[in-house]
């Protein structure tokens, strides 16, 4: 590292996705010096593909479209004056204070005293026979296809996977001309919401729960795909096989956290199915077992946008606080708000799981310190 | 295909004012979009083929993690076409195998 | 066959009258009101903040089912738009002698216009009647979400949720 030139930065904030926007929004407001690093050239991460309007609170932006939600906190970033490197992969963590960066090819290294990960998540593949076929892709992957460049991945397509991803996609399918055959979860039930799942039954579109994809066949690309009935313990059921013609298969079936920079810094880490897989342990202020390196968003378990901007808060609000440029009390007050408009994300039968999920993650977190 | 009207995004506004070869085929690109997209807009969906068994492979991630779409571009192999923009002129080949430098 | 909308995506009829975010059958009976078909306890209020009238109550927790205030709602139909679950629509089963219109959230193209025949669909996207354009509004504050009102014989209001979508080859490209 000897050679390459060492940039600075108070606080270096990985991803731009809401977590990371928030954070790098509060940690300059505080008036640190706060540098937003993001690998895709458009910031904005999940939300420069999000068309529809959000679901969540007022405060949050509901009822807006994610591409503009993402266009106006890109505007605060822009006014408080945040360090902007888009287009830059953070390749590593040295000595959990510097940054490995890359920007076309050229790596540089940057020393920043507070890190915070904001990397949101990857999705999660699932194998069939055929599953290689060219054809077959991620449902994120087909909504970056239709919504930022503009082309259609097919014409006939079969989405697989009930949760909100599969009926977001499908219907955002519709929206850009495909024709959605089914869409087909293997759970007994719809795992996505209501609201999100009658758009596609008014649309005349099946979704087929109990169902699961036996194999995709096609010479060199999809042509067919076989769905089958599976019981309870998800074993096909002997002659339930549909024969489906489609060109066109996505795949959503969930969502890691993209943690690998927390690896590679040697954060503590615990598995918790209801955020999504491994997760960096971490405390109340969103820090890691790395002093100085603190987590939000998808990257701290899979949850949503307004709870994703709440955690880039509360870490930003933590990150600065220990830099001395926020009274104990201000970030205490700040933080325990923050907590109160989480607490209401994370009741009802889908926030409750997660909020077990984060529980776990604080109680392990404690165990660890304890042990230390 | 191009998606020209939207219900939410408008009309394309992009226009396929550059021309790229794939395979020694020339095909119409929006500049800036990425190499994958110009080519799935043409009907191609075949971009590699694997070392050991030739099965063929495609756009299946669209952010550069899966490595499916690789292809030899400006004769630099293995080149992920999801990330990568088009620029005029940019010869493109499909890619057999890991592909092989050409100078 | 499966029932419920945690199987199929479709509510029955149980389930819809028992929302509180549904009017009464003797509300729904007088005039235009609002169906508010949001049956999950997720975190999400604009509704709320869209109605002018205060018809519309989430209030605290934030996961809170929309409950409607059917004396307060005058079917104005401005939520419509607002909700981005599309769960929104407002039916008047006192349209005309025979009819009844229900208008509901489109975000598909082509659009229609006003006077066209279309397919009526039910929950399920089933073509059960026909019906007919009598307004469609694409006003700024609707932000691209579409609210068409369509006409059908009485009878078919309370299941009438939207129309069938146009070719896809209708598609300009
Ligand atoms: C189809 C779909 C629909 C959704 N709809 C809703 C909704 O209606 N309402 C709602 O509240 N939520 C919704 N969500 C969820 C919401 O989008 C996510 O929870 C939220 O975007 C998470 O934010 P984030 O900032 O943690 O991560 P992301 O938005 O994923 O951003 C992460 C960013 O980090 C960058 N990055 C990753 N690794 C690196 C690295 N090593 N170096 C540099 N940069 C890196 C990426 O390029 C990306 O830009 C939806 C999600 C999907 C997939
Ligand atoms: S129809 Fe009008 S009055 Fe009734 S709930 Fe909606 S916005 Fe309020
Ligand atoms: S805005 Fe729509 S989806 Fe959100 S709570 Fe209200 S009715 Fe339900
Ligand atoms: S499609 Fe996965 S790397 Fe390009």
């Amino acid at each position: 590292m000897g050679s390459m030139s060492m940039l600075t930065t108070d606080v270096a904030v990985v991803g731009a996705g809401p977590a990371g926007l928030y954070a790098a929004i509060e940690a300059a407001k505080a008036g640190a010096k706060t540098t937003i690093i993001n690998e895709y050239v458009e910031p904005g991460g999940q939300l420069t593909k999000q068309i529809h309007k959000f679901f969540g609170s007022k405060e949050h932006a509901a009822g807006v479209r994610g591409i503009d939600i993402s266009a106006k906190l890109l505007g605060s970033i822009d006014e408080l004056k945040v360090e902007k490197r888009m287009g830059t992969l953070v390749w590593s963590i040295f000595h959990s204070n510097i940054l490995a960066i890359a920007h076309n090819g050229k790596s540089e290294m940057l020393r920043a005293n507070k890190i915070i990960l904001a990397t949101g998540a990857s999705e999660n593949a699932f194998a069939f026979p055929g599953w290689t076929l060219p054809g077959v892709m991620g449902a994120g992957a087909a909504q970056t296809l239709i919504n930022l460049q503009r082309i259609l991945p097919g014409n006939r397509v079969l989405m697989v996977g009930a949760g909100n991803v599969g009926l977001i996609v499908a219907f955002q399918l519709l929206q850009a001309g495909s024709e959605v055959v089914a869409v087909v979860d293997a759970l007994p039930y719809i795992s996505g919401y209501c609201v999100h799942s009658a758009k596609i039954a008014r649309a005349g579109i099946p979704i087929l729960t109990s169902h699961t994809v036996k194999k995709a066949y096609g010479e060199i690309s999809v042509e067919g795909v076989m769905v089958v009935k599976v019981d309870n313990q998800c074993k096909p059921i002997p002659k339930s096989e549909q024969d489906m013609k489609v060109d066109t298969i996505c795949i959503a079936v969930g969502l890691t956290p993209l943690v690998e920079l927390a690896w590679l810094a040697n954060c503590r880490f615990t598995w918790v199915a209801s955020l999504g897989g491994y997760v960096p342990l971490y405390d109340d202020k969103m820090e890691t077992t790395v002093k100085g390196i603190y987590v939000a968003g998808d990257a701290a378990g899979i949850e949503e946008a307004s709870t994703a901007m709440e955690e880039g808060s509360i870490a930003a609000i933590s990150a600065v606080e220990s830099l001395g440029l926020m009274t104990q009390q201000r970030a205490y007050a700040l933080r325990a708000e923050a907590y109160e408009r989480l607490r209401s994300f994370r009741i009802g039968p889908f926030g409750k799981l997660r909020d077990q999920g984060k529980q776990f993650i604080w109680r392990e977190r404690q165990k660890y310190a304890e042990r230390i | 295909m191009r998606i020209k009207v939207h219900p939410v995004l408008g009309p394309l506004k992009g226009k396929a004012t550059i021309e790229i070869e794939v395979d020694g085929r020339r095909i119409s690109a929006i500049p800036g979009e990425m190499i994958s997209s110009a080519l799935i807009a043409a009907g191609i969906k075949v971009f590699r083929t694997t070392h050991k068994k030739g099965e063929p492979r495609g756009y299946f991630c669209g952010i550069g993690q899966c490595t499916d779409c690789m292809m030899t571009v400006d004769n630099i192999p293995s080149v992920r076409t999801c990330i990568t923009p088009v620029s005029k002129g940019m010869k493109i080949k499909t890619q057999y195998g890991h592909g092989k430098w050409e100078v | 066959m499966q029932r419920g909308f945690k199987l199929t995506g479709v509510l029955t009829d149980a389930e819809l009258h028992r929302l509180p975010g549904a009017p009464s059958v003797e509300r729904a009976a007088k005039g235009p009101v609002a169906v508010i078909e949001c049956a999950e306890e997720f975190p999400c209020d604009p509704c709320e903040y869209s109605c002018a009238y205060g018809a519309i109550i989430v209030g605290q927790p934030i996961i809170n089912l929309p409950c409607l205030d059917e004396d307060s709602c005058t079917g104005c139909g401005k939520c419509i738009a607002q909700c981005p679950g599309f769960a929104i629509f407002v039916m008047n089963l006192n349209y005309s002698k025979k009819e009844a219109t229900v208008s509901f959230p489109y975000e598909f193209l082509p659009t229609y216009k006003a006077g066209e025949v279309v397919n009526a669909v039910n929950r399920s996207g089933k073509v059960i009647t026909k019906g007919k354009v009598v307004d469609v509004k694409n006003l700024t504050n609707q932000d691209r979400t579409v609210v068409i009102t369509i006409a059908v014989p009485k009878e078919f209001g309370w299941d009438v949720r939207g129309i069938e979508r146009k070719e896809v080859k209708a598609y300009d490209r």
